[in-house]
């Protein structure tokens, strides 16, 4: 299990964005439950079930019956938040996923907590670096990953506006605040271009936007122009952002998920049916060895040194 | 409870048991219809829990074709969706679906999938076809309203095969733990799954006593008895425990040639015994 963040540290785990934002929209909707599998504590919703106990719903450790539970909810009217560890919501339960959730086109917020290598130490079953190859193929269903905790408010008051099904993927690696405009605005299915840039755009969602942030400032040192999106519905795709950044003929994209089949392979299906170009896709090759979260971003180049790398590598290919 | 009625006065038991029979016996005969045009279905279980669904829609149930999702209506998830062509003929019946609708049944972009979908035909509550779903939404719903103290009653009809999958015991789990007296489960008791007896395969028994550990109210039915199925659903004040009704059943019900033959779990009538089907039927 990951440490606590020190008070002191500038960056925020995403997890007390969502359990408050949570709370401003319970108070406002009473059709808002939560359903658990023992997840209180991980989900940071001690502060709900203490407000709210008969809308507190923990089924215990059984994630099937969690997510049909969820689905049998919003029949009788009420607007779950299924929230668990992204690990087990999303592979035990996948099939309740599909069926009861998507397929039903049930009003079920789906809450997939300490995704991707956030459980570092804890090893590949409880890493979640498959679930968005998973949940994008499914219809209805929108999937976000929030990059900081503003977005991961805005996203929590979207997906309880919204009606139909949403997966919210909830990261508890540290992350700064990223800088807006005022007027910055979140939109399911909607891309947010956070730097422009002409030479090569760099598309990532969650934990690696600040990273793709970063790694621009280093291009832009030595005169590279790179465009950050943050991408952070994955379905609906904004795909008019994805063939701008092909016009710009190099693409790298980070995600905190497997290479295969995420972001990097949403980003290449809409590329290759326009503009073919070079795309760098930075993510995880397989099961993880070892290591804390922060240890195997370094490891597999999740860092805005492997970012800038990619970025280059990408720029070279361009066919000029 | 009062069942509703064109008067004033509530029509008598036997009456109603009467109309429930020939509701089961056109359910029947209009499910074996839609599986020979589909040349694909379910029929097997169509049969065995035809008069389940035909005395639940007209003795039980209180649902309104023209809201079909009125939220205070009690609920019925068919959780063997298989049985798809009871359930569309249960529905036409009840005037849910057009009977004419009946006919395009699993043809090209028809409403009547071979399972079901919530979607598209005004009656179904959840989109089954997946073993082990239905129970775990049940719950939810019946979670639902016990939230809102609201009045409706849950029911799920599984198969006792079905029971083989996991899902089922975390709900039922679920379901004793919260004292969902609201939700009342029918096991279709046919004793048959698509390859051979269940207790060959993998036996569920002890069932009642299995539900009773998950702490729940149990009784073993006549699934094939109106009078006794009524009797079975009629609610009660102090009921504290989801209820767990074994429904007894022959898989082929009412069709001589099918009665507990496994190779009608699919399987398709020709149309001599289709006519033979008809008549048998019709008799009952």
């Amino acid at each position: 299990m990951s440490a606590a963040l020190p008070p002191s540290s500038n960056l925020f785990d995403c997890r007390d964005a969502f359990a408050a934002a949570l709370d401003r929209v319970a108070e406002r909707d009473n059709r808002i439950v939560i359903v658990v599998n023992d997840s209180i504590g991980s989900s940071k919703l001690g502060g709900f079930r203490k407000r709210w106990p008969e809308r507190t719903i923990n089924v215990g450790i059984a994630e099937q019956n969690m997510v049909g539970v969820g689905s049998g909810l919003a029949n009788g009217g009420k607007v779950p938040f299924v929230s668990a560890a992204a690990c087990f919501l999303t592979a035990r339960a996948l099939e309740q996923i599909k069926a009861d959730v998507a397929y039903t086109n049930a009003n079920v917020k789906l809450v997939g907590q300490s995704p991707g290598v956030g459980y570092g130490e804890l090893g590949p079953t409880h890493h979640s670096i498959e679930d968005m190859a998973w949940l994008r193929l499914l219809p209805n269903l929108a999937v976000v990953a929030p990059s900081d905790p503003w977005e991961t408010a805005q996203a929590v008051e979207a997906a309880a506006a919204h009606e139909g099904p949403v997966f919210l993927r909830i990261s508890r690696f540290g992350v700064p605040k990223l800088s807006r405009p005022d007027n910055a605005r979140f939109e399911i299915g909607k891309a947010e271009i956070l730097r422009e840039g002409a030479d090569v755009a760099i598309i990532a969602f969650g934990v690696m936007v600040a990273r793709a942030l970063e790694a621009a400032d280093r291009l832009g040192e030595s005169g590279v122009s790179a465009r950050v999106v943050n991408m952070a519905s994955i379905a609906p795709l904004d795909e008019a952002v994805i063939r701008a950044a092909a016009d710009l003929g190099a693409i790298v994209t980070v995600e905190e998920h497997s290479v295969r089949g995420g972001l990097g392979g949403a980003v290449a299906e809409v590329v290759v049916g326009y503009r073919p170009c070079p795309i760098r896709i930075l993510g995880f090759p397989g099961f993880m060895p070892t290591g804390s979260p922060k240890f195997l971003f370094e490891k597999f180049g999740l860092t805005s040194e492997g970012i800038e790398k990619a970025a280059r590598e990408a720029i070279s290919l361009r066919s000029s | 409870m009062t069942f509703q009625s064109a008067t004033n006065e509530a029509p008598a038991q036997e009456e109603i048991v009467a109309g429930i029979r020939a509701r089961a016996s056109a359910i029947r005969r209009d499910a074996l219809k839609m599986v020979f045009e589909a040349r694909q279905g379910h029929p097997g279980g169509d049969m065995s829990v035809a008069d389940i669904l035909a005395t639940l829609y007209f003795g039980v149930l209180r649902v309104d074709p023209k809201a079909p999702r009125a939220p205070g209506r009690d609920r019925l998830i068919l959780s063997k969706g298989h049985a798809s062509g009871a359930l569309y003929a249960t529905l036409a019946e009840a005037g849910f679906l057009p009977a004419e609708m009946l006919r395009t049944y699993m043809k090209p972009l028809s409403m009547l999938n071979g399972h079901p979908n919530r979607n598209y035909v005004p009656g179904v509550e959840a989109n089954t076809g997946p073993l082990g779903h239905g129970l775990p939404i049940a719950v939810g719903v019946a979670l639902a309203g016990k939230i809102d103290r609201a009045a409706y009653r849950v029911f799920v009809i599984t198969g006792d095969g079905e029971l083989q999958e996991g899902s089922n015991w975390e709900a039922a789990m679920a379901a004793g733990h919260h004292k969902l007296a609201n939700l009342t489960l029918i096991i279709d008791r046919n004793t048959l799954q698509q390859g051979a007896r269940v207790a060959e395969t993998n036996d569920v028994e002890p069932l009642l006593d299995k539900f009773r550990a998950f702490r729940w109210d149990v009784v073993d039915v006549d699934g094939h008895d109106p009078a006794a199925l009524l009797d079975a659903f009629a609610p009660r004040a102090d009921r504290t425990k989801p209820l767990c009704m074994i429904a007894h059943t022959v898989k082929g019900k009412g069709v001589s040639y099918m009665e507990d033959q496994v190779g009608w779990h699919h399987g398709v009538p020709t149309q001599a015994q289709l006519d033979q089907a008809m008549e048998e039927l019709s008799r009952t």
